[in-house]
C-alpha cells in the first residue's frame, strides 16, 4: 500500500468503506509520521500507543456506515479529552487530565474517529505564530524556522505535514484560518453557535469557535457535518436541523454573487496578495459568479475593537486558573493573596498576562464606558456592514492574510504587527458568520497563501460550494521537501 | 431614644436624628438544582458532595439557566406589586475568593428581571407602603471553612451555584421595627408563594444593611454605611441601632460619616469597619458571554400570573369579610401561610369564633412555650377542629376543654380519646340529669316555696347542687333548661 498518509480525508473513508486498507494499517501510516514530529514540535501529547489499540478494536468490529470509519484525529490541545491531558498550551494546565469529552471530539467519535493525539498551540489560543505555547515553538514544514501561525499551529502543521489525515481548531479571531492559510491547508470557521464549545478550554466566549481544518473543501464539509450540532450543554448552541454539508457539496456556483471588499485593500499589502486576490475574483468569474464591489466600511476599527472584546472576556474566563481547584499552583506562598499572585505570574505565559491585564483595565470602572462599552457599539456597526452587504452578495472574497508565513522570533516581540495578521479575520468573528480559508497560491518564496470566503449566517453551504469551486480552478499544489525528517 | 410616638428617632446630644434603612435580602430561591447546573441544592449534605463540573469551574464548562428558578423570580415579582422585565441580562461580577471558582459571580446587574414594587407593611401605627427597588438572580457562593485546621483553609462547594434572588427595597424604612415588619412580611409573601423557605438558620435568608441618619425633619440622606450579611431579625435591629447611634455620635462631634462596608460582631453587639469605599471591590461587571440575554415571553408572565396563590393582603381581606374578623385578628392569622391554612382548615368544620380564640389563645401560648412553628405543633387542625366541636357539641365544658387541650399539646392524642379514658364527658342525658333534679328538688322543698315565691337568687343555688352531685360534669345548659321547667 502506497503512503496513505498524504491523501485527503474523503479518500481515506471511501478507502476504509471499500476494506481496501483497515484502520490499523491506516493508523500504523499516521504514527510513523508523527515519530518525525521532533523538529515540527506539532504534539504536545501523543497518544500513538492508544491510537492502535483503538484501531486493532475498530478492526475486529467495524463500523462501516459512520462517517469517520476508523480513522485517528490529533485535535489541538484546547479540547477537553476525558482521561488524556489537556493544557491548553499552558505552563497553568501542564499535567490537567479532564474527566470529561468535549461535545465536539464526541461527536468525532461517535462517527467512528478516534484521538491520536494532542496539538500544540498558542497558550490559551492567544497568538498568531504559535510563539507563546509554553509547550515551544512549532514550525511550519513549508519551511525551516518558519511559524504555523497560530493559534492553532500545531493542528496546521501537523496536517499539512501528513501527521494527522484532519483536524479540528478553534477560532477566536483567526486561529483556524491564518494558519490554514500559512499551512497550505483548508479551515473553516463556522457560524458562532453552530458547533458546541461545551469542554472547550474559553478564550473569549463571544468569540470562541471551533471548526475543521483540513487538506481539501470536501475534507472539510465532512468534518463540518460530524461536529455542527446543537448542544444544550451551550446556552449559545443554534437550534437547527443537521445538514448534510457532504452530500450537498457542488461546484455550480452559477450567477451567485461574490462581493469584493475596498477597506480589505489596506496600506503595505504586497504585491503577491493583490495578485492572488485579483486571480481569485476572475476564477468565480470563470465559474459563472458575477463579482460586485462591496464597500465595508467599519472594517478599519475590527481589529481595535477585537483587542478590546477578547481580552476583556478573556481576564474573566481565565480568572479561573486559581491554583485552588486544579492545574498548576505556585509552592511557595505564604497566604492565599500570594498563591494567586505567585500561582497566575508562574503559570501564565507573557501574552496571556498581557491580555488579562488589557482586559482588566478595559472593564474597570472608569473605562469601561469608553472601551468595553464603545467597542461592543462598535461590534454591532461591523456586524451591520456585513448584513448590509448580504443583501447584495451571496458571499464576500478578501485575502485570508496580509502577508505569509514568517520568520521564527520575527514578530514576537512587536505585538501590533502579531495582531496586524488577524486584520482580515476578526471582523468575521466579530459578526459571528462563518468564513473559509483555501489555499490559493504561493509568494515568491513558494510559501502558500490563501483566500478567504465570508457567507451569511449559517450558509455554510454555499460558502463551502464556492470554495469547492474555487479549489478546482486553483488547483493548489503543495510541495514540501519534508525537511523535518531529515 | 423617643417611642410611643410611633416615630423612631435617636437623641443626641444636639438634637433629635431620623435613621434611613434599605436593606438588600439575598433569599434562596427554593428550587431542587442550582441556578446554573443540575447540582441539587439540599441542605446539610456532605462537603463537596453535590457539585458539579460547572460549579467547580472547571475549563470548558458552560453555565445553562435553570428555567424553574427564572419563574420563581418572576412569581416572588409579582407577590412584589413588581414590574416584571421582559429582557434582563446576567452579567459576570468578577472577584477573587478561594471559595468563587470562577473567579466571578454571575449576577445581573443594570438590567435585572424585576424592577420596581412595592409591600405594604401592617405596624401598630398603621399601615405602611415600602418601596422595592429591584430584585435579580444571582449564584451564591462556596464556603470557606477556617476554623477546621491551624493553617489550612477547606472550602465546601456544595452551595456554589445555588440560585438568591437578591431583593433590594428603597430607602423607606426609618426603625428596627419597621426593619422587623420588612423582613417578616416579605418572608410570608415568598413563603406563600413558595419560592424562598426564609429559613435563616440554614441562610436561606440574608441581609446587607444599609443604615444612615439625618436631622430630624432634613430632606436630603446622610451617608451610608452598609452592614454586610446579616442573618437574623434580631441581629438586624441591634446593628441598626448600634450604627445609628454611632454615627450620630460622629456627626454630633463635628466628625463626618465614611461610606464604607462594615460587619456585625454578634458577640459585642457593635459593628466595625470592614472595608473602606476607596478600597472597594471593581468588580468589573460585564454581560456573561456564556448567557444570551433573558427575554421573557409575555404569555409565561401571565401564566404564572395565574398560578399565584392567595397572598397575605388579599387573605386578610377575605378572612375579615368571610368570617368576620377584626383587622388586627386578621392580620395575627395571615401573618404566615402555616398559620392561615391551619385557621381554614379548623373553621372548615368547627365555629369560627371559639377557633379564632383557641388558636390565637392556647394554642399560640403552647407553641410559644415550646418554640415550635405551628406545623410542629401536637395538636393539627383535625385535632383542634375536634376539641372545639366537643365545646359547641356540648360533650365537654369551655373549661374541660381546657384540660383536655394541656394533655393534648404534650401527647397529641386525639381529643374523645382523652375525654374518654379520662371520663370528662358532661352528663347530656335529660333523663339522667331529671333523676339528680328530681332528688335534689325533693331534698330541698323549702328552697323551693322560695324560689317561686319570688327569690329568684336561689336559681344559682340549685345549679350549684345539681353540678355538685354530678362532679361538675353536668351539661350546665341543660341543667338550667329543665330547672327552669320543674321550677315553674
Amino acid at each position: 500500500m502506497s503512503d496513505i498518509s498524504k491523501k485527503s480525508l474523503t479518500e481515506i473513508v471511501r478507502l476504509i468503506k471499500k476494506k481496501e486498507i483497515n484502520s490499523e494499517e491506516l493508523t500504523q501510516f499516521f504514527i510513523k509520521n508523527i515519530s518525525n514530529d521532533k523538529k515540527l514540535n506539532t504534539f504536545i501529547t501523543n497518544c500513538s500507543e492508544e491510537a492502535l489499540n483503538k484501531a486493532k478494536n475498530f478492526d475486529k468490529k467495524p463500523k462501516l456506515d459512520t462517517l469517520l470509519p476508523g480513522v485517528p484525529i490529533a485535535v489541538k490541545d484546547l479540547f477537553c479529552t476525558q482521561g488524556v491531558k489537556t493544557t491548553a498550551g499552558s505552563k497553568m494546565l501542564e499535567n490537567f487530565i479532564p474527566n470529561y469529552e468535549s461535545t465536539i471530539t464526541n461527536n468525532l467519535w461517535n462517527e467512528g474517529a478516534f484521538l491520536l493525539g494532542k496539538l500544540n498551540c498558542d497558550e490559551y489560543a492567544m497568538g498568531s505564530s504559535n510563539e507563546t505555547s509554553y509547550f515551544g515553538n512549532v514550525m511550519n514544514p513549508i519551511a525551516e524556522n518558519t511559524v504555523p501561525g497560530g493559534s492553532s499551529g500545531g493542528s496546521a502543521s501537523a496536517l499539512a505535514a501528513d501527521l494527522t489525515p484532519t483536524t479540528i481548531g478553534t477560532d477566536t479571531g483567526g486561529s483556524i484560518r491564518q494558519p490554514a492559510s500559512f499551512t497550505g491547508t483548508v479551515g473553516l470557521k463556522p457560524t458562532y453557535g453552530l458547533c458546541s464549545r461545551w469542554g472547550i478550554v474559553a478564550f473569549a466566549s463571544s468569540l470562541d469557535q471551533a471548526g475543521p481544518m483540513t487538506k481539501t473543501v470536501g475534507d472539510c464539509a465532512l468534518m463540518l457535518e460530524v461536529m455542527a450540532g446543537f448542544d444544550k450543554k451551550d446556552s449559545t448552541s443554534i437550534n437547527k436541523k443537521k445538514e448534510n454539508y457532504s452530500k450537498n457539496l457542488t461546484d455550480n456556483i452559477k450567477g451567485l454573487k461574490i462581493g469584493i471588499p475596498k477597506e480589505y485593500r489596506v496600506d503595505g499589502m504586497s504585491k503577491e496578495i493583490d495578485k492572488l486576490w485579483e486571480n481569485g475574483k476572475n476564477l468565480l468569474k470563470d465559474s459563472g459568479a458575477e463579482i460586485v464591489d462591496i464597500s465595508l466600511p467599519n472594517t478599519k476599527y475590527a481589529l481595535p475593537t477585537y483587542y478590546i472584546v477578547a481580552p476583556a472576556e478573556a481576564s474573566s474566563n481565565l480568572a479561573r486558573y486559581d491554583g485552588v481547584k486544579y492545574g498548576f499552583r505556585s509552592s511557595k506562598s505564604n497566604n492565599l493573596i500570594e498563591m494567586y499572585e505567585n500561582t497566575r505570574s508562574e503559570g501564565f505565559g507573557d501574552e496571556v498576562k498581557r491580555r488579562i491585564l488589557i482586559g482588566t483595565y478595559v472593564l474597570s470602572s472608569g473605562y469601561y464606558d469608553a472601551y468595553y462599552l464603545k467597542a461592543q457599539k462598535v461590534r454591532q456597526l461591523i456586524k451591520n456592514d456585513f448584513d448590509q452587504s448580504f443583501n447584495k452578495v451571496d458571499a464576500i472574497l478578501t485575502p485570508s492574510t496580509p502577508s505569509s508565513a514568517f520568520k521564527i522570533g520575527e514578530k514576537k516581540d512587536d505585538p501590533i504587527s502579531m495582531y496586524l495578521n488577524d486584520i482580515f479575520t476578526v471582523p468575521v468573528n466579530l459578526a459571528g458568520i462563518p468564513a473559509i480559508s483555501i489555499p490559493a497560491g504561493t509568494d515568491n518564496n513558494n510559501y502558500p497563501l490563501g483566500l478567504q470566503l465570508i457567507g451569511r449566517p449559517l450558509d455554510e453551504q454555499k460558502l463551502l460550494n464556492i470554495a469547492y469551486a474555487a479549489e478546482k480552478k486553483i488547483n493548489f499544489k503543495q510541495s514540501l521537501n519534508r525537511w523535518w525528517e531529515k | 431614644m423617643t417611642k410611643g410616638t410611633g416615630k423612631y428617632l435617636v437623641e443626641g446630644e444636639k438634637g433629635k436624628w431620623e435613621v434611613v434603612i434599605g436593606l438588600e435580602i439575598h433569599a434562596q430561591v427554593t428550587s431542587n438544582s442550582k441556578l446554573f447546573s443540575g447540582s441539587s441544592t439540599k441542605f446539610g449534605a456532605e462537603p463537596n458532595t453535590q457539585v458539579s463540573l460547572v460549579d467547580s469551574a472547571f475549563p470548558g464548562m458552560l453555565p445553562v439557566i435553570n428555567e424553574f428558578c427564572v419563574q420563581q423570580a418572576i412569581k416572588t415579582g409579582l407577590g412584589l406589586n413588581a414590574k416584571i422585565n421582559s429582557y434582563s441580562v446576567f452579567d459576570r461580577k468578577n472577584y477573587f475568593y478561594a471559595d468563587l471558582p470562577q473567579g466571578y459571580q454571575i449576577s445581573q446587574y443594570k438590567n435585572p428581571i424585576v424592577g420596581e414594587g412595592e409591600i405594604t407593611l401592617d405596624l401598630p401605627e398603621g399601615s405602611k407602603k415600602v418601596g422595592i427597588e429591584r430584585l435579580h438572580l444571582e449564584q451564591d457562593a462556596g464556603k470557606s471553612i477556617h476554623d477546621l485546621d491551624p493553617t489550612n483553609t477547606f472550602i465546601d462547594l456544595n452551595r456554589s451555584g445555588v440560585a438568591l434572588m437578591e431583593i433590594v427595597s428603597k430607602p423607606d424604612l426609618r426603625s428596627p421595627d419597621e426593619v422587623n415588619a420588612y423582613v417578616k412580611k416579605l418572608r410570608s409573601i415568598m413563603r406563600y408563594l413558595g419560592t424562598c423557605d426564609g429559613n435563616m438558620q440554614e441562610g436561606s435568608l440574608r441581609a446587607d444593611v444599609n443604615v444612615s441618619v439625618r436631622k430630624e425633619g432634613d430632606k436630603n440622606l446622610g451617608t451610608r454605611c452598609e452592614i454586610k450579611n446579616v442573618n437574623s431579625i434580631k441581629f438586624m435591629q441591634l446593628a441598626i441601632a448600634y450604627e445609628a447611634q454611632r454615627q450620630v455620635e460622629l456627626l454630633e462631634s463635628g466628625k463626618a460619616i465614611k461610606q464604607e462596608t462594615r460587619l456585625f460582631d454578634t458577640k459585642k453587639n457593635e459593628t466595625r469597619s470592614m472595608r473602606s469605599k476607596e478600597d472597594a471591590h471593581d468588580y468589573r461587571y460585564f454581560p456573561d458571554p456564556d448567557l444570551l440575554p433573558l427575554t421573557l415571553d409575555k404569555n409565561l408572565i401571565e401564566k404564572i400570573k395565574k398560578t399565584l396563590p392567595e397572598l397575605p393582603d388579599q387573605k386578610k381581606e377575605r378572612f375579615i369579610k368571610e368570617y368576620s374578623l377584626t383587622a388586627y385578628e386578621a392580620n395575627v392569622l395571615v401573618s404566615e401561610k402555616e398559620i392561615s391554612d391551619y385557621f381554614e382548615k379548623v373553621v372548615k368544620t368547627a365555629d369560627i369564633k371559639l377557633a379564632k380564640n383557641w388558636i390565637m389563645g392556647e394554642l399560640f401560648a403552647s407553641l410559644n412555650e415550646k418554640n415550635i412553628s405551628i406545623s410542629e405543633s401536637p395538636v393539627n387542625a383535625i385535632k383542634m377542629a375536634q376539641l372545639i366541636n366537643s365545646i359547641s357539641s356540648g360533650v365537654i365544658s369551655g373549661r374541660t376543654a381546657k384540660e383536655v387541650f394541656e394533655i393534648m399539646k404534650e401527647t397529641g392524642e386525639e381529643p374523645k380519646k382523652i375525654i374518654e379514658s379520662n371520663g370528662l364527658q358532661q352528663k347530656s342525658d335529660p333523663k339522667e340529669l331529671e333523676i339528680i333534679i328530681d332528688k335534689i328538688i325533693l331534698d330541698n322543698k323549702d328552697k323551693v316555696v322560695q324560689y317561686k315565691s319570688g327569690k329568684d337568687k336561689l336559681f344559682g343555688f340549685f345549679i350549684g347542687q345539681v353540678m355538685k352531685a354530678s362532679d361538675g360534669k353536668a351539661n350546665p345548659q341543660l341543667v338550667n333548661e329543665i330547672l327552669k321547667q320543674k321550677l315553674k
